[in-house]
């Protein structure tokens, strides 16, 4: 049998102090009560731990990066290592034939019972031109990914890459990069969306966990993302609100509101329209987030934030006139033309009704 | 041209508007403005507060603006979708246009050129022109409709999973549109159409009512239509 969460939590030297701290932590971040803090722990103690495979794709290892650098040392060295168990070309400390093989192991010893967690999305011209980008153990990675999605229990779709296309996919995405829910022939089985770029590493352990703890997946939005933790926006949980609402904001970078800790409304903040937990849990241990640092919200956890025009800019560009100009600037544009063509068309039926006039007379 | 406004004629005038369609048009028409200075001071706020932020409510107020001006104009065109049915006929010109009438495409063609200076005279009519009729369904039925969609859509966002707003139109428009910043900016850009709309809306209105056959400002005032020459009507009432 394999290990429980807990035999791999011991064996990396964690106490059971912290160990519980971690469960009544997820707990909190899941939006449980305090009896579920038991549960977990009880799950992580009896259950067998899920054959996780994490693969990567065209990315830029930053969902990585975040994982590793959990505030909580238990997300860190229990959920990683157990990830790292089975196979993360990016951490693994073995490589070649061998540590290739363990993919095609795991599909086959765990089938329909693993969780294929998608780090990165393949590009699809690889299946167009047999161009050779993202070659994973002398394989194009659409086939890895394939192979490895058919038989898995459910795929999560680490940040936003997997998710959206992310960076990778912005015009004119030369690779066709594609975020997993729309690569063709991926099976079947379900997928989880967990965006950010890169999501919240408390967010990233506790999707496991809850998937541990109750055997099932998380409640999702309509757009695949857990609602536990993506079904407010950052705007609502944010603790500048009051500043938006007085009507303070942050005019230019080194002004006054800027000192004051105004609302970054202006300056492009993108909190109004993102769905995140960053202004509830916050970054690096709960320490901060873009926000309280001063820096306006890029919206990072969002389909398309990448072309959508300038991170600091109130108003998204609209590309569709082959310029760059807002909503304001072509409405404007187009309000002036109406006004012009009102004024001429006056003018004329003017002119023409005073000569029917002289024309009767 | 040999009849004109000046000449005597004892045309009788026609009650085409009734009390609630006109109350309906100027409280819509109302709204429309309030939605568009807030909206656009939502999008574009107004300069800094300064001072203690628990001493203003400046954005709160706007949009609190935009949102009762909202909800006042989607019941009103409510009412005015129950009005086509209880209201009389010409209540409900607005929201079909005869699409499959061949002569009344030769109105709208008739009427284009009257706006391009080509006939001399246009025709007569108790309800709205066929041009008329064709540009509201389109600038005016379809485009309200969007509005209110996708400004439901932006309000549920605020209002949360499990409200009515949420469930009715967020949780299916934004991500139709893809995400709510892009939901945001079709609603923005379409406000310009209505602003578009309205522009084109008032000069025609008053313009029509100076030099064609028949009364039109005044009619949405008193809900009477008089004519300025006693011959026939050209759309058959």
């Amino acid at each position: 049998m394999t290990d429980t969460f807990y035999d791999v939590m011991r064996r990396q030297g964690i106490t059971r102090r912290s160990f519980l701290k971690f469960c009544s932590l997820t707990a909190a971040a899941m939006g449980l009560s305090p009896i579920y803090a038991s549960k977990i722990a009880h799950a992580m103690e009896n259950k067998p731990r899920i054959p996780v495979l994490w693969l990567h794709g065209l990315e830029c290892t930053c969902c990585s990066e975040s994982f590793i650098r959990s505030g909580h040392p238990l997300a860190k060295d229990v959920i990683l290592s157990m990830i790292s168990l089975d196979y993360d070309s990016v951490i693994m400390a073995s490589a070649g034939h061998e540590a290739e093989a363990i993919v095609d192991e795991v599909i086959a010893e765990h089938k329909g019972k693993y969780i294929l967690a998608c780090e990165g999305n393949p590009g699809l011209e690889q299946d167009v031109t047999g161009g050779m980008s993202c070659i994973v153990g002398g394989k194009p990675y659409t086939a890895q990914l394939r192979a490895a999605a058919k038989d898995a229990m459910a795929i999560i779709s680490w940040g936003s890459c997997a998710s959206w296309g992310c960076v990778q996919a912005a015009k004119p995405n030369p690779t066709g990069a594609t975020p997993i829910h729309k690569v063709p022939d991926i099976g079947n089985a379900p997928i989880i969306k967990v965006p950010g770029c890169p999501p919240i590493a408390e967010v990233m352990t506790a999707v496991i966990t809850y998937m541990l703890t109750f055997e099932q997946l998380p409640t999702l939005d309509r757009q695949g993302r857990p609602k536990m933790f993506y079904s407010q926006r950052i705007h609502d949980k944010c603790y500048r609100r009051p500043h938006f609402d007085a009507g303070q904001f942050v005019e230019q970078w080194d002004d006054e509101g800027a000192r004051q800790g105004y609302c970054l409304y202006k300056m492009g903040c993108k909190g109004p329209t993102t769905y995140n937990a960053c202004s509830t849990i916050r970054w690096n241990g709960g320490l901060s987030f873009p926000i309280q640092s001063g820096h306006p919200c890029i919206g990072c956890s969002e389909d398309g934030f990448w072309d959508k025009g300038g991170f600091y800019d109130r108003l998204s560009d609209i590309n569709q006139f082959g310029i760059e100009s807002n909503a304001d600037e072509i409405g404007m544009g187009a309000a002036g033309l109406v006004g012009g063509a009102v004024a001429a068309h006056a003018a004329v039926s003017a002119l023409k009704r005073t000569q029917q006039k002289g024309d009767e007379e | 041209m040999t009849t004109m406004a000046t000449k005597p004629h004892n045309e009788p005038a026609v009650y085409v508007y009734e009390a609630p369609l006109r109350l309906w048009h100027w409280i819509n028409a109302f709204s429309i403005i309030v939605l568009c200075v807030t909206g656009y001071f939502i999008g574009s706020p107004l300069p800094t507060m300064s001072g203690e932020a628990s001493d203003h409510y400046l954005m709160g107020y706007i949009r609190f603006v935009h949102f009762t001006a909202g909800y006042i104009f989607a019941i009103g065109f409510l009412f005015r979708i129950y009005w086509a049915f209880a209201g009389n006929e010409h209540a409900r010109q607005l929201f079909m246009p005869p699409i499959f009438n061949r002569e009344w495409w030769g109105g709208v063609w008739h009427e284009t050129k009257w706006y391009f200076f080509l006939t001399k005279e246009p025709r007569k009519y108790i309800g709205h022109n066929p041009l008329a009729v064709l540009a509201m369904y389109i600038l005016f039925v379809w485009i309200v409709l969007f509005m209110i969609v996708t400004g439901f859509a932006l309000y549920g966002e605020g209002t949360g999973y499990d409200s009515w707003q949420y469930t009715l139109f967020s949780s299916w428009v934004i991500p139709l549109f893809g995400q709510s910043q892009d939901v945001h900016t079709w609603h923005h850009a379409v406000m310009w159409v209505m602003i578009c709309f309205v522009m084109i809306h008032v000069y025609v209105a008053i313009r029509e009512d100076i030099m064609s056959r028949q009364s039109l400002v005044s009619t949405m005032i008193s809900g009477w239509r008089t004519f300025k020459d006693n011959r026939s009507v050209d759309d058959g009432h």
